[in-house]
């Protein structure tokens, strides 16, 4: 490899390769060949950089500066003002969005700084098509470790020390998984990667996958040793395309690194791995229903137990851990258990990847310390609530979660510290709400979520989450009555207790967790008929307000109904009788006038 | 092995039947094969009538029950023809957040489409999928390959339109 002075990582994750990043890319590659310094400027496509809202991005090695927004019309003079003539363009420095300050270094743009990257260490730094760079970044040392130089018991106890819990949702420490079918007796076994990654707004195990596939396989390869498992899936939803394609990529490297497949780095273990592609289900993330998709049926859950620690996959022995819990395991073969303990709280070790999304000003991914309050992510790392609004509740779990309201804001990143406050740790979706949002539009909105995706094996969640939508939707549409709260409430602890699986017994939590901090807003809905955050249309009438509007028309401009008259210089009014009350007009004024 | 002669279909061509025939032989002997073959069929016709779905039953071996149970039960599957574009909007919690129903709203009523459902002549389909994972694009909405971000509901239509 012909060494360049100048490297250009530009981000090649999903987000970015929707804003145009291949076309930048391109058009980079062009224009360094124009200028003559193909030999000096290389550009390469790395992973998820994890900064989505600004993408497409690119990092400057080594001089570390971070460009954003990168359009295919800014290359040319880019190219010509940094690479020829040495002097970075400003206008495409990230800018801090409460300073307005612009900030040339990715490692002084606070989204970066504050984070803590183990899980994501790769990301942006290496193309995640190529193993050698995998390789130098101290890639499969630990499986070359746990394979030569570890008894499978030995693997397991580093686990236990680590303290590491399961990253999918519910937090079992990973080790004992591991343990308990390590003691199970049989000459099958199995080792499943969950990549269904179905809550929605969460997306950190596919930028994982995209950024640094080959951390998951290398992470199989140990659980495989550790177990004794001759063979693995990565069950990957097929929303995911650009992941399904790098992962593919990588296993292929793997095998012919001698890295998988047949006595794998000479050690006698042979151990292969095979995607199998979902085909949109959510229950499909539980553990159960992801066997029995991969057995080629439906995908219901069944009891537990026999765990599928004892009878898995085929009946055989099997673990099945989240793409992010298998992404830590190599580094704690190398650093040791103890060294990964060493950061978090008590019983909550490592790092945590959350997929921040929402109302907040730096949309992305963010790897913290176990143990960093949620401020910190919302407002330090993700740069606060655009607009000047003000913040609601965060959103973490996705529909088995809960909100957390603005004054439990401190609450720390902690398993047993969140379950207290309502929410869950979850697989790590957060999405952070304004005060434009109604909550018990959002019950509704994750209720109808889980009814649609509720298998129907079982009743209390076939049924009883249909009811407490109806009832929701009853609430939403202004013909809430007096009870209603109470029946959600009695509804919820019976489809909560009598459930079959993780789906059904979270399911209630949205309902529940809105409930208790913002019961007065479902009060208002039923008893005064108003929606104040003025999301539920069937509570809201339109009207223009003679004193604000100032005549611009853009209410009238925005109605599909034509419900709205206006002329030149005069106050917009709305006809009741057209209006099909679709909130475009609302949305539209800059001045709220309309209600 | 030997498979039963093809019932006719309107929608699948003689071609498409032999492609149709290498996926159930390539896969004929492979435990839990259903849902992959299921894709691959699926994308050849570009959706599963009934009577594929019978015929891929007789050629796998198993009770047709069991193949239509499993192609119900998927959203991936589509027992109905699809349009010539399908029009994909993100449902996910930070889509929706950020204002995606208003999107959905004005696609259905100008098209006339209901979710899930395809237009009379067949140009667009619309579905809702559950998040895509592109939450720094929210609102995102997806025409056939092409994705689209922070898409607004009175900007949709200007999308697409684009596609005959």
């Amino acid at each position: 490899m012909n060494k360049a002075r100048t490297q250009l990582m530009i981000c090649g994750g999903t987000g970015c390769h929707s804003t145009g990043s291949v076309k930048v890319m391109d058009a980079l590659n062009e224009e360094i060949k124009k200028q003559g310094l193909s030999d000096e400027v290389k550009v390469i496509e790395t992973g998820c950089n994890g900064f989505c809202a600004v993408g497409p991005v690119m990092l400057v090695q080594p001089e570390g500066i971070f460009y954003q927004k990168l359009k295919v019309e800014h290359i040319p003079e880019l190219v010509e003002e940094h690479f020829l003539k040495g002097r970075p363009v400003k206008k495409h420095f990230y800018v801090e969005p409460a300073s307005k300050e612009t900030i040339p270094e990715m490692d002084e743009i606070p989204f970066f700084s504050n984070q803590l990257c183990w899980v994501m260490r790769n990301k942006g730094i290496i193309d995640p098509t190529k193993i050698d760079e995998y390789i130098a970044r101290d890639g499969y040392f630990g499986a070359a470790k746990a394979l030569n130089e570890m008894e499978p018991e030995n693997i397991v106890e580093e686990m236990l020390t680590s303290g590491m819990r399961g990253r999918g949702g519910a937090g079992f420490p990973t080790g004992m998984k591991w343990k308990f079918a390590a003691n199970s007796v049989n000459d099958t076994k199995y080792v499943l990667c969950n990549a269904d990654e179905g809550d929605p707004g969460a997306f950190m195990d596919r930028s994982i996958l995209e950024a640094d596939p080959h951390a998951v396989i290398e992470g199989m390869v140990i659980a495989a040793k550790a177990i004794n498992a001759t063979k693995g899936y990565v069950y990957c939803r097929s929303e995911y395309p650009l992941a399904i394609e790098r992962l593919e990529i990588a296993l292929k490297q793997a095998r012919d690194y001698g890295l998988l497949g047949d006595d794998i780095l000479e050690s006698g273990f042979s151990f292969d791995i095979e995607i199998y592609q979902g085909a949109g289900a959510f229950v499909c993330g539980e553990e159960t229903a992801l066997m029995r998709s991969i057995e080629g049926k439906r995908g219901m859950p069944r009891p537990r137990p026999p765990f599928p620690a004892v009878k898995g996959l085929w009946n055989k022995p099997t673990i099945l851990n989240n793409v992010e819990t298998f992404a830590n395991v190599p580094q704690i073969m190398i650093n040791g258990g103890s060294w990964y303990a060493s950061v978090g709280t008590e019983n909550s070790k490592g790092t945590k990847v959350f997929a921040l999304s929402g109302d907040v000003c730096n949309i992305g991914l963010v790897e913290v310390p176990m143990g960093t309050p949620l401020r910190k992510i919302i407002y330090d790392i993700g740069g606060g609530i655009p607009n000047k609004r003000k913040f609601k509740a965060v959103q973490l779990g996705g529909p088995s979660g809960g909100c957390v309201p603005e004054e439990y804001i401190d609450t720390v990143v902690d398993y047993e510290e969140l379950q207290k406050v309502g929410a869950i740790m979850g697989s790590g979706g957060a999405i952070v709400m304004d005060d434009r949002t109604c909550m018990v539009d959002m019950a509704r909105f994750f209720m109808e979520f889980v009814q649609d995706e509720s298998c129907g094996k079982c009743t209390p969640c076939r049924e009883g989450t249909r009811r407490l939508l109806e009832i929701l939707e009853k609430i939403c549409d202004g013909k809430g009555e007096e009870g209603d709260i109470e029946k959600l409430e009695k509804l919820s602890t019976v489809i909560k207790e009598a459930s079959l699986c993780g789906l059904g017994q979270t399911a209630p939590n949205p309902v529940l967790s809105t409930l208790q901090y913002f019961r007065h807003e479902y009060e208002a809905h039923i008893k005064e008929k108003k929606c104040h955050a003025k999301v539920c249309t069937g509570l809201l009438e339109f009207y223009v307000n003679p004193e604000l509007c100032k005549k611009c028309g853009l209410c009238y401009k925005a109605c599909p109904s034509d419900a709205i008259t206006w002329k030149k210089k005069e106050v917009a009014v709305i006809d009741r009788e057209k209006c099909i009350e679709c909130k475009n007009c609302f949305d539209k004024c800059k001045f709220n006038s309309i209600f | 092995m030997m498979l039963d002669a093809h019932p006719t279909h309107p929608d699948i061509d003689f071609e498409m039947w032999g492609k149709l025939n290498d996926v159930i032989i390539e896969h004929h002997d492979s435990p839990g094969a259903v849902i992959p073959v299921l894709r691959l069929c699926q994308d050849i016709v570009g959706y599963l009538p009934v009577e594929l779905i019978d015929y891929i039953a007789r050629g796998l071996n198993l009770p047709r029950s069991q193949v239509f149970g499993v192609a119900t039960f998927y959203s991936f599957f589509s027992l109905e023809p699809k349009g010539r574009h399908n029009i994909k909007v993100c449902t996910g919690t930070a889509c929706y957040v950020k204002g995606i129903q208003s999107v959905v709203d004005t696609v259905s009523r100008t098209y006339d489409v209901e979710e899930e459902g395809t237009t009379e002549d067949r140009r667009f389909s619309l579905s809702a999928i559950r998040c895509l994972g592109a939450c720094g694009l929210a609102p995102v909405v997806v025409v056939n390959e092409d994705i689209y971000g922070d898409v607004k509901a009175d900007e949709i239509i200007e999308i697409v339109e684009k596609y005959e």
